[in-house]
């Protein structure tokens, strides 16, 4: 299988900054590729470097095989770019954005109207086809910015983060449409700031951190290094701390993590649902009174605290450069 | 496709979205022309009795200098269009695709001189019924309009280039007009540039917004025979001295703006 992106350690400095500092990453042909970090880590960056926006300072990067420093024009044939603010125009309608863009691949006037019917249709957008862009809502920005970045079914689709914003339901839906493209056999790559859309979406992720990838794996693979999911209990009383303890012991067959102060109990839920189920019954029937019980599933911040022993930390300088253009709005 | 067809045919895709926003949002016309209808009718009534221009109705003469004002404030259109671009999220759609890297430039200047010719047509009623008339042939007279809105359009990317190097629309709305007002006013366009202080009338002579001025009132007829207009090289061949200007702003600012861009854009 070739590799659609490569990028050999690319470094980006903003003065003393370094944005990205020293990234390596390959996505094979047909998958996807999840960039998984806080606000400032790189993920941006990253990604404007690969999609021809940004110059950088050090590295290689090659997509769709054709070399991105060497050749900008020619891998733009190739890709589709959504990115984090919609780029559409607000003040033309759902069908001026798509059209125009479709005229700027030259794919030609007529396949340009044709494609941008069908894309409103496909995006659920065909009722507000006529209404100037502006009008819409953030959940339908969204989707006609993707729409916008699959014009030509490019086999490169670069997503920075699809879905933050969006309420539960545009955010699934986006992620049926970009499961659609993945399935049609394009190639992916995605910055998240969840580890739930990851694991839904990607074959893969790396997780940097401050312009470096600090984890690399199959969404599988990193849930087990954080410990998958967890039952976790709140106790009502002090007094049943210890009965709590030997009962989720039996159940998990760890002894669970304890947290004095919040009364709280944490410990692997080896079977799911089946676990708590278990821990609930059992815990009921030694009179053990619980204030909270349930499922925890692995989040960025367990992620971080597992990788790097420290929870999440959003870095200002770091998180300067993505919105380097002073006036812009990110 | 060359690099050059490209430019033209991307360039229009982007001229015709300019113009679907001028269409959407028409304020931005309006007040350009209210701007310049607001000037005649402030020279022609107001100023107009307190200046005396020997030889000359006033009105006549002071039409030339209105228009040439009219499509250089209409020139400061690109400056506040591609300020406001470059702040938003089009911009990095326009560059992640395979089109033209100077599109967005020749579609912004496209559009800024039909929207000139536009406000042209309306100013040239407006002129018309305070009392300026043409008093040459046909031929002259479109040589006349033509050679304006050439000027207007290499103000255009004079103007490109300020909307590119500033950081905010409010900006490029100051620093695109605010210059305008000396370049104007220190010309022949609404006095006669003998009234100035002598180590002033060179400055004015030169200044080529007089140079345009003159050849639109030489070319119209605004111009009869004894009226003051300096000496020297500017006052003998205003004409061919504004073809000069015009093509040496464009040499010089087209590709200037063209850097800009793409150095603005991130690249």
């Amino acid at each position: 299988m070739t590799d659609a992106i490569v990028a050999e350690a690319v470094v980006k400095t903003y003065g003393a900054v370094r944005a990205l500092d020293g990234i390596d990453l390959r996505v094979p042909e047909g998958t996807v590729l999840g960039l998984l970090g806080p606000n400032g880590a790189g993920k941006t960056t990253c990604v404007r470097i690969l999609t021809t926006l940004l110059k950088p300072d050090t590295g290689t990067v090659r997509v769709h095989g054709i070399d991105v420093l060497a050749q900008p024009q020619r891998v733009r044939e190739f890709i589709g770019l959504s990115g984090q603010n919609a780029a559409i125009d607000e003040h033309l309608t759902g069908f001026e954005n798509l059209e125009m863009i479709g005229r700027l691949y030259h794919i030609g006037a007529k396949k340009a109207r044709q494609r941008a019917h069908d894309l409103l249709e496909r995006f659920d957008l065909t009722d507000a086809a006529n209404r100037p862009a502006k009008t819409y809502s953030g959940g339908m920005r969204r989707r006609l910015d993707l729409a916008g970045a699959l014009v030509t079914s490019p086999p490169v689709i670069f997503l920075d983060e699809p879905t933050t914003g969006l309420d539960p339901r545009s955010r699934i839906g986006m992620w049926e449409i970009i499961d659609e493209r993945v399935r049609s056999g394009a190639t992916l790559l995605l910055t998240t700031q969840y580890l739930e859309e990851a694991d839904k979406l990607c074959d893969n992720v790396m997780v940097i951190d401050h312009g470096r990838s600090i984890a690399e794996g199959t969404p599988d693979d990193l849930k087990r290094q954080v410990g998958g999911e967890r039952v976790e209990v709140v106790l009502a009383e002090r007094s049943t701390l210890d009965l709590a303890s030997g009962v989720l012991k039996e159940v998990t067959g760890e002894p669970p993590a304890v947290d004095e102060s919040e009364l709280r109990l944490t410990a692997p839920a080896t079977n799911g649902a089946k676990t708590l189920i278990e821990a609930v019954r059992r815990l009921d029937q030694a009179g053990v009174e619980m204030s909270d019980i349930g499922i925890h599933r692995a989040t960025l911040d367990d992620v971080f605290l597992a990788l790097t022993g420290q929870a999440v930390t959003e870095d200002e300088p770091a998180a300067a450069p993505e919105g380097r253009r002073e006036g812009k709005k990110r | 496709m060359t690099a050059l067809t490209l430019a033209f045919t991307d360039g229009w895709v982007v001229t015709k979205r300019n113009l679907i926003k001028i269409k959407r949002i028409p304020d931005l016309l309006i007040f350009s022309t209210i701007q310049p209808i607001m000037f005649v009718v402030l020279f022609a009534y107001v100023f107009g009795g307190a200046i005396a221009i020997p030889g000359v109705n006033y009105k006549e003469y002071l039409m030339a200098g209105i228009f040439t004002q009219t499509v250089m404030f209409g020139a400061g259109i690109t400056a506040i269009g591609l300020a406001d671009d470059m702040q938003k999220g089009i911009i990095d759609r326009f560059r992640s695709l395979p089109m033209s890297r100077s599109a967005v430039l020749v579609g912004r200047t496209t559009s800024d001189l039909l929207n000139n010719i536009l406000v042209l047509i309306i100013m040239v009623i407006c002129g018309l019924l305070v009392g300026w008339r043409t008093h040459t042939s046909p031929p002259e007279v479109a040589a006349g309009f033509l050679l304006l809105l050439a000027f207007g359009y290499a103000m255009s990317w004079v103007m490109a280039v300020i909307g590119l190097s500033v950081r905010s629309v409010e900006v490029a709305q100051t620093a695109g007009f605010i210059w305008m007002f000396p370049v104007t006013f220190l010309s022949n366009a609404f006095i006669a540039t003998d009234t100035l202080p002598s180590w002033l009338q060179p400055i004015a002579e030169w200044n080529p917004f007089s140079s345009v001025v003159l050849a639109l009132r030489d070319l119209w007829g605004n111009a009869p025979e004894g009226l003051a207009r300096g000496d020297g090289f500017p006052a003998d061949h205003p004409i061919q001295l504004s073809v000069l200007w015009i093509a040496g702003l464009l040499v010089v600012f087209i590709p200037f703006a063209i850097s800009r861009y793409r150095r603005a854009a991130g690249r």
